[in-house]
């Protein structure tokens, strides 16, 4: 089971409780896959993390794990074993901003 | 009984103002998609419980909201913009040519013959069309592939495709406008286009009469007339008789004629609505005084209607398509300001309240007139 922690505004957009959903995932665990299953399960949230087109991770999300920036890696590269055995969460987090 | 609901889109969200025939006292709804910006919200002619939103977040890109129950639940629909084979370039800022590239949608404008038809101006300029109700959407590229496409460039807000009008007669009549290239008609549905600037000047262009390149900020027509449209350009007012194919300059006496949003009245064709700002530089009212101006004779005479509106230290803006009229028997007219304020007025404009004062900077408003 792999754990998927979303910024507020995509939890609202997907009507998820919590700070974010369990995947189940049959193959190897990647950004692709997750993101894959994620969008799988709540439909309204393509687009918001990837462009639909390209694939491409929108400019102001980052993703994290296990303390690494993930986000530059290749989308076919294995997630950190801690991911893929749910002891540590994958988290999609957005730009701080402020004013 | 009869009423109205004002629909609201602001940089943090949505809010549906809703109030019956007299409009005096008004329920506040929202925020809905609090925190997103809501650059437009419309309901259909032929189902008013039918709402389309438009949703966006530079974090998050670009989402459709519909509503079939008025505004009470929402549904996240289709939200693939995808322009129509490879898209090619447009004029950049610093006048090399740039890739297109989507960024929101502006306007939607559900169709006035079709309940599930609906059409979405994008940025960077294009025009989309949805006939499921929003789930997809398909490219009427015959616009973005003019042949003047590569010399259509950005305004300060982006080269967006704001404004859509429709001729209730002819489905196959549509008129747009982008900033900054200008007004456009196809007489065929959507597959091809002709600019229908002649008679604008712009001395920011190096061709004040250039073709294309005009910053025009929005466009009204009255049903009953629909070729006639009246124009709030970046400067000047403009009008045209003949679907577009001349216009002529209207400001008249008016205090400024630069401006955002127009509106003509719901059944007198020749009042038309602008609120003077008093530059491009300082897009604040002249004076500090928000007025907005009311024409009764089709443009050039203009008078002031102040009554209810601050007159002293007001430095809002209002957006161009932040204005809209109901079509009760007496005319309300209503705009909202980057300041959070939407006022209404019950009597054609004669005297307005706020309906609310506090909201977030209003982007668009509209109004659907109630069984």
């Amino acid at each position: 089971m792999i754990r998927v922690v979303l910024p507020f505004h995509l939890r609202m957009l997907a009507n998820i409780d919590g700070t974010g959903v369990d995947l189940e995932l049959s193959g190897p665990v990647t950004q692709r896959a997750v993101l894959d299953a994620l969008e799988a399960r709540y439909p309204m949230l393509r687009g918001t993390i990837r462009d639909q087109s390209t694939q491409e991770r929108r400019p102001f999300l980052r993703f994290f794990a296990c303390e690494q920036d993930l986000s530059h890696d290749p989308p076919d590269t294995p997630l950190p074993d801690a991911v893929a055995s749910g002891g540590s969460p994958f988290l999609v987090v957005g730009a701080i901003a402020g004013g | 009984m009869s009423g109205v609901r004002v629909l609201v889109g602001t940089r943090k969200g949505a809010f549906i103002l809703t109030s019956d025939e007299a409009r005096q006292e008004w329920d506040v709804c929202g925020p809905h998609f609090a925190g997103w910006e809501i650059y437009h919200l419309k309901g259909s002619p032929l189902n008013p419980d039918r709402i389309y939103a438009s949703q966006s977040s530079s974090w998050f890109g670009q989402t459709i909201q519909r509503s079939d129950d008025g505004g009470k639940s929402w549904e996240a629909v289709g939200n693939q913009f995808a322009y129509d084979g490879v898209p090619g370039t447009h004029q950049w800022y610093d006048g090399t040519q740039h890739p297109w590239d989507f960024t929101r949608v502006w306007h939607l404008e559900p169709s006035l013959h079709d309940p599930d038809t609906v059409y979405a101006g994008v940025e960077d300029a294009a025009l989309f069309k949805s006939t499921d109700g929003g789930q997809s959407w398909s490219e009427l590229s015959g616009l973005r592939q003019h042949e003047t496409g590569h010399l259509w460039q950005p305004g300060a807000g982006g080269m967006c495709l704001h404004t859509i009008l429709q001729d209730p007669g002819n489905p196959d009549r549509l008129y747009i406008a982008i900033s900054a290239a200008g007004a456009f008609r196809t007489d065929d549905g959507g597959v091809s286009w002709t600019p229908i600037n002649r008679g604008l000047r712009s001395n920011y262009i190096p061709d004040e009469d250039a073709e294309v390149g005009h910053c025009v900020h929005n466009l009204s027509l009255h049903p009953s007339r629909p070729d006639t449209l009246f124009m709030q350009k970046h400067w000047d007012v403009m009008r045209t008789d003949n679907a577009g194919e001349q216009w002529h300059e209207v400001s008249g006496d008016l205090p400024c004629d630069f401006g955002f949003p127009i509106q003509v009245h719901a059944h007198e064709p020749e009042t038309v609505y602008v609120v003077p700002i008093k530059s491009d530089s300082e897009h604040f009212p002249p004076d500090g005084k928000l007025r907005v101006y009311r024409s009764r004779t089709g443009g050039n005479e203009w008078e002031a209607l102040t009554n209810g509106l601050p007159q002293q230290d007001c430095y809002v803006n209002v957006l161009r398509d932040a204005m809209a009229v109901d079509t009760l028997d007496s005319c309300g007219v209503y705009f909202g300001t980057t300041g959070g304020q939407v006022y209404a007025s019950a009597d054609s404009g004669d005297n307005w309240q706020a309906i609310v004062r506090d909201l977030p900077a209003v982007v668009s408003i509209e109004v659907q007139t109630l069984p």
